[in-house]
């Protein structure tokens, strides 16, 4: 364990629940682990029932139900029941794939919060191809759906190479789907993104084209759409700041019940990241030895350790260092004082290298069959 | 973004003001964020319950907590509230 715990640590507020890593559709950017068809048990619904009761009690109030797809679980209306119950404001993550008005209606009465649906891209023919399913005009129908049953209409679009290019007629797209709040994520590279990097990350002139269109739209749409930026930590020159501090405020569980601190802390090597089925919420938030890894900064290395600006951002994130460095107790390579920073550039020109390229690899769909090839 | 004095507030539909235990506190939640509000904005918003408008909730907090002169406070607080978008009028 990195130091002795010497204050009780802050209780969880988000809870992340993925309840499955099934899913219909095969984002090449994708979050979940390259390795996720090697944790086939999912938890069954009385577990969950458990997890939600035991972290609502302990604080957590905001609640995702994502996965994977999460309409693929029989019993998403009964967890929204109780997720209600207790009191939490759930949100749904989903692809909108396989999302009937019926089952909108189903969850509003189960008490469910809101439903965000992702959209890969602005036009049919690239929406399906990103998604490796077509989607594209279903979506477009959920969207609707959504927004004339009452809930807030949260739109996601994932941003990367491929469609970053179309932001006019995404934000176009968005507005005329009414959507309450959208989201413009653009990728991190993580799991499924980080093996697709030389194909998915743009340019910094295309990235700052891109964010020039969304901020001008975002000011005509003050008081109608919200407007979530996620930026792209590879052009900026200090990292993001990790999940808030590390077990300070997310926790998620997996479909098999491991317990993490990041949704990518199951790549870090030595976590020993608990099971739901063995401990309790609390023995795993207070006392564990992944949850308690990177608390305060008795773990860290310099150039953070003796970094004015470690309170600000935390060392940054550690599945970034351990991807891009090989030592998860680095420093985040985004950030400018890290002896390693060479290695964004390097990613930024390989990337380059691979857009003008004339035989470019195809992408790495996410999919069991690619998943087993490369675990 | 100005209050209308002559029409009645509403709490946002897509919002949710809540007491939590654990906190303590009232919040405002909504898709992926949360606010924590102090006491004297938890009581205002828990008037805009779509039945008063302007001068009726600032005359019920005055007698609730037997003061005077909360006018601009309170418009103030609720100018936010509504560029926020907890609240409405329509
Ligand atoms: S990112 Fe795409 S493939 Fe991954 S879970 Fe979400 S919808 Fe499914
Ligand atoms: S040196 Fe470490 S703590 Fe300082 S800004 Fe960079 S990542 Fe953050």
């Amino acid at each position: 364990m990195a130091g002795l715990i010497k204050t009780k640590p802050t209780p969880p507020r988000w809870l992340l629940a993925e309840l499955t890593y099934a899913c219909p559709l095969q984002c090449p950017y994708c979050s979940n682990p390259i390795d996720y068809t090697k944790y086939q048990t999912e938890l069954d619904t009385e577990d969950w029932k458990r997890v939600l009761t035991q972290a609502r009690k302990m604080g957590a109030v905001q609640l995702g139900f994502s996965g994977g797809e999460p309409l693929t679980r029989k019993d998403l209306t009964e967890l929204v029941k109780h997720a209600r119950d207790l009191g939490y404001y759930s949100n749904l993550i989903t692809s909108g794939y396989g999302l009937t008005e019926e089952k909108i209606i189903q969850l509003k009465e189960a008490g469910l919060d809101h439903i965000q649906v992702s959209i890969q891209a602005s036009s049919q023919e690239l929406n399906d191809h990103i998604a490796g399913t077509a989607s594209f005009e279903h979506k477009k129908q959920v969207a609707h759906l959504v927004k004339k049953h009452g809930y807030p209409m949260v739109l996601c679009v994932v941003i990367h190479r491929e469609n970053i290019h179309q932001m006019p007629e995404i934000l176009a797209m968005a507005e005329e789907l009414g959507a309450d709040y959208l989201e413009l994520a653009n990728t991190q590279y993580y799991g499924w993104a980080h093996a697709n990097r030389d194909l998915l990350l743009p340019t910094q002139a295309q990235f700052e084209k891109a964010e020039a269109i969304a901020q001008a739209f975002k000011e005509t749409v003050t008081g109608k759409m919200k407007i979530y930026y996620v930026v792209p930590d590879f052009y900026e020159d200090r990292p993001k700041a990790c999940m808030n501090g590390w077990g300070t405020t997310f926790l998620t569980v997996a479909p098999d019940g491991v317990a993490l601190p990041c949704h990518s802390a199951r790549e870090l090597p030595g976590l020993d990241c608990p099971n739901v089925k063995d401990y309790s919420i609390e023995e795993i938030w207070n006392e564990s030895k992944a949850f308690n890894f990177f608390r305060g900064d008795d773990w860290m290395k310099e150039p953070c350790r003796s970094c004015d600006e470690k309170n600000k951002d935390f060392g940054g994130c550690h599945c970034q260092a351990y991807l891009l460095t090989g030592d998860m107790y680095n420093a985040d390579p985004v950030c400018s004082k890290s002896p390693d920073h060479g290695v964004i550039q390097q990613a930024i020109d390989s990337a380059a290298k691979s857009a003008l390229s004339a035989n470019e690899k195809p992408l790495l769909f996410r999919n069991s069959k690619n998943s087993k090839l490369l675990s | 973004m100005t209050i209308n004095p002559d029409q009645v507030i509403n709490f946002s539909r897509t919002h949710r003001l809540q007491w939590e235990e654990a906190q303590q506190k009232n919040v405002i939640l909504y898709p992926e964020g949360m606010v924590e509000l102090n006491e004297s904005s938890a009581e205002i918003l828990k008037l805009c319950d779509g039945t008063r408008n302007l001068a009726q909730i600032v005359s019920d907090l005055e007698q609730k907590f037997s003061t005077s002169g909360l006018t601009n406070d309170i418009t103030a607080f609720l100018e936010v509230a509504l560029q926020n978008g907890w609240i409405n009028q329509n």
